[in-house]
């Protein structure tokens, strides 16, 4: 009982850590708070969808959704945030908001209401260590989320593309400076971001079996807490967060059983941290 | 004179226009975001719910009682606020709403899932009062926080806030005492915010903790910031247009929604001022309509 609750903890961190990572990306080189994301990855889990019915293929469906996101991520940043950044943190952030707002309603209007079932059959072996079971959906989740996150942090660390990226999230004006295009190099990182966003989305909508409208309003205001949680901008603060979170949501919620929401665990959680680190787990003041 | 139907929709304006208000001394005037303004309005709302179905106090002791309420919550909260700041800020205050919120949901004392019902509107003279004279009070509410706002923004009050909203490390160099005068905008917004909270109840009779959940809180946060962020006129103009909205776009009704967010979205974009703010196209237009006028008078 206990080990599969650990292993339902462990998925769950596992999406929260693929949508939680774009959005720290996004913070680490705007200083924006991106609430749009979660926007970003119910578009992921709608084109995974459509193009898993098009083409009956999982790992096809995964790589459109990733595309579509990545492309929207592009969007985002051109058009909404980037000429609004000089302006005051709220205005950017109420854009957000709003665009949040008509994404929601445009998926309701367009493909209705209710959900949809991705009943992708995906055959990927069960994994076992020890009495650590986890099935095999779960087991893909948490593949595809260690890959992404292997190839970001070589991407991060051993590319100059990564030192360019590393060194405009600490100062865009004099990375500029040295000769880096920062604008491309924040473009990429809205492009990558919202990939995994893309990514969490699809691989959710078949982890649960089902896509619908308002799939993102939890994730959109728990991914932010999530992120201050590990230190607002800081990427393996957020990794550590979310998997700290999806443990211990469902651990106590499934174990302790306390009677209270699941989703406000998160806001107590990161409210009790940011009293005695007020930059959060990892993040530097 | 007025239907029920546009009676109903002016008192809820009302009730947005004392929320959007006392919003903007802690955003506005102050700058401290503030994600969590309908936890305020709840915390008035359910003190104002219990006292009079529970206590038995009638409507007007309950109403001044959640509004001291609301202040004092709002005082306490702001200490774990001052610990951080803008963005941090913004996500520890959406925090707080959500922990208020989930409180009333989950715990018997407040009603739980159920709510409170049962809560009769203002009784004066020894009868209910009616719909328009409902409208008279929330207008009188209205009134009285104008005052208010206007004295403190001529007060050193106001000097201090602008001071700490421009820039808080020389505001602190300057002497102003940075963490009372942050208390003290989210003590007077707040218990504001639990005035209009009292109202509500008494209106509806009936409360839900959804009622006051985080999409309230950016409902009346998208009304200060679509006015004009700052400023008086910009709240309530902010209040009365985003209030009315639901009503003028009932025919477009599937869509309403949709039309909302790319408003906001839009506005943000093109007047990120708001309508009503001092670098908006109507005002600067307004400004050159008038030096222009200026020089024919003499």
């Amino acid at each position: 009982m206990i080990w599969q609750q650990i292993a339902n903890g462990i998925a769950t961190g596992a999406v929260y850590a693929l949508t939680t990572l774009g959005l720290t990306m996004v913070y680490g080189v705007l200083r924006v708070l991106h609430v749009a994301h979660a926007g970003v990855y119910a578009l992921g889990a709608y084109v995974g969808l459509w193009a898993f019915r098009a083409t009956g293929s999982f790992w096809l469906s995964l790589v459109a959704a990733m595309a579509a996101c990545a492309l929207a991520g592009l969007l985002i940043e051109r058009f909404l945030y980037a000429p609004l950044l000089h302006l005051p943190r709220i205005i950017p952030l109420i854009a957000s908001i709003g665009l949040f707002i008509a994404m929601e309603e445009a998926f309701r209007i367009v493909a209705g209401p209710y959900a949809l079932a991705y009943d992708a059959e995906v055959r990927f072996g069960s994994l076992a260590l020890g009495p650590l079971r986890l099935t095999g959906p779960q087991t893909l989740i948490l593949t595809v989320t260690l890959v992404l996150l292997g190839l970001l942090w070589l991407l991060l660390s051993r590319s100059k593309v990564g030192l360019a990226m590393r060194a405009t999230a600490m100062d865009a004006e004099i990375t500029s400076s040295f000769g880096v295009n920062t604008r491309a190099i924040i473009a990429l990182n809205f492009l990558i971001g919202s990939a995994m966003a893309g990514a969490a989305g699809a691989l959710i909508g078949v982890y649960d079996n089902q896509v619908w409208p308002t799939m993102g309003s939890v994730p959109a205001y728990k991914c932010l807490a999530i992120v201050v949680l590990g230190g607002l901008g800081n990427i393996p603060g957020s990794v550590l967060a979310s998997f700290l979170i999806g443990l211990a949501e469902t651990l106590l919620i499934g174990i302790v059983a306390i009677p209270f929401p699941r989703d406000a665990l998160a806001f107590v959680a990161m409210i009790l941290v940011l009293m005695f680190r007020p930059y959060g787990l990892l993040g530097k003041g | 004179m007025l239907s029920g139907y546009v009676v109903t929709v002016l008192i809820t304006i009302g009730i947005y226009v004392i929320l959007a208000l006392s919003l903007n001394m802690i955003t506005g005037y102050a700058g401290q975001i503030s994600l969590g303004h309908a936890a305020f309005m709840g915390i008035g709302a359910y003190t104002s719910a219990l006292l009079y179905t529970r206590a038995e106090f009638s409507f007007w002791p309950a109403f001044f009682v959640a509004g001291l309420v609301a202040g004092a919550v709002g005082a306490v909260l702001a200490i774990p606020c001052l610990r951080v700041r803008e963005d941090f800020l913004a996500i520890t205050t959406m925090g707080i709403n959500f922990v208020v919120e989930a409180t009333f949901l989950y715990v018997p004392f407040f009603g739980a899932g159920m709510g409170i019902g049962g809560i009769n509107p203002p009784r004066l003279f020894g009868s209910e009062i009616s719909k328009p004279g409902f409208l008279l009070l929330v207008t009188g509410v209205i009134a009285a926080v104008i005052a208010v706002d206007r004295w403190l923004i001529r007060s050193w009050i106001g000097l201090a806030w602008a001071a700490i909203r421009e820039d808080e490390e020389a505001a602190g160099a300057m002497g102003i005492d940075v963490v009372r005068f942050k208390v003290l905008a989210f003590t007077l917004g707040s218990a504001g915010a639990g005035l209009a909270g009292s109202l509500y109840a008494h209106f509806l009779t009936f409360i839900m903790p959804v009622n006051f959940g985080f999409g309230q809180s950016i409902v009346i946060l998208s009304m200060v910031v679509f006015g004009g962020i700052g400023t008086l006129r910009g709240p309530i103009v902010g209040a009365i247009v985003l209030g009315a909205l639901p009503e003028i776009s009932r025919p477009a009704m599937e869509y309403r929604t949709l039309l909302y967010g790319i408003l906001l979205l839009m506005l943000m974009r093109y007047q990120p001022d708001g309508i009503l703010g001092e670098r908006s196209l109507l005002v600067r237009g307004w400004h050159a309509l008038r030096q222009q006028a200026a020089p024919m008078k003499n």
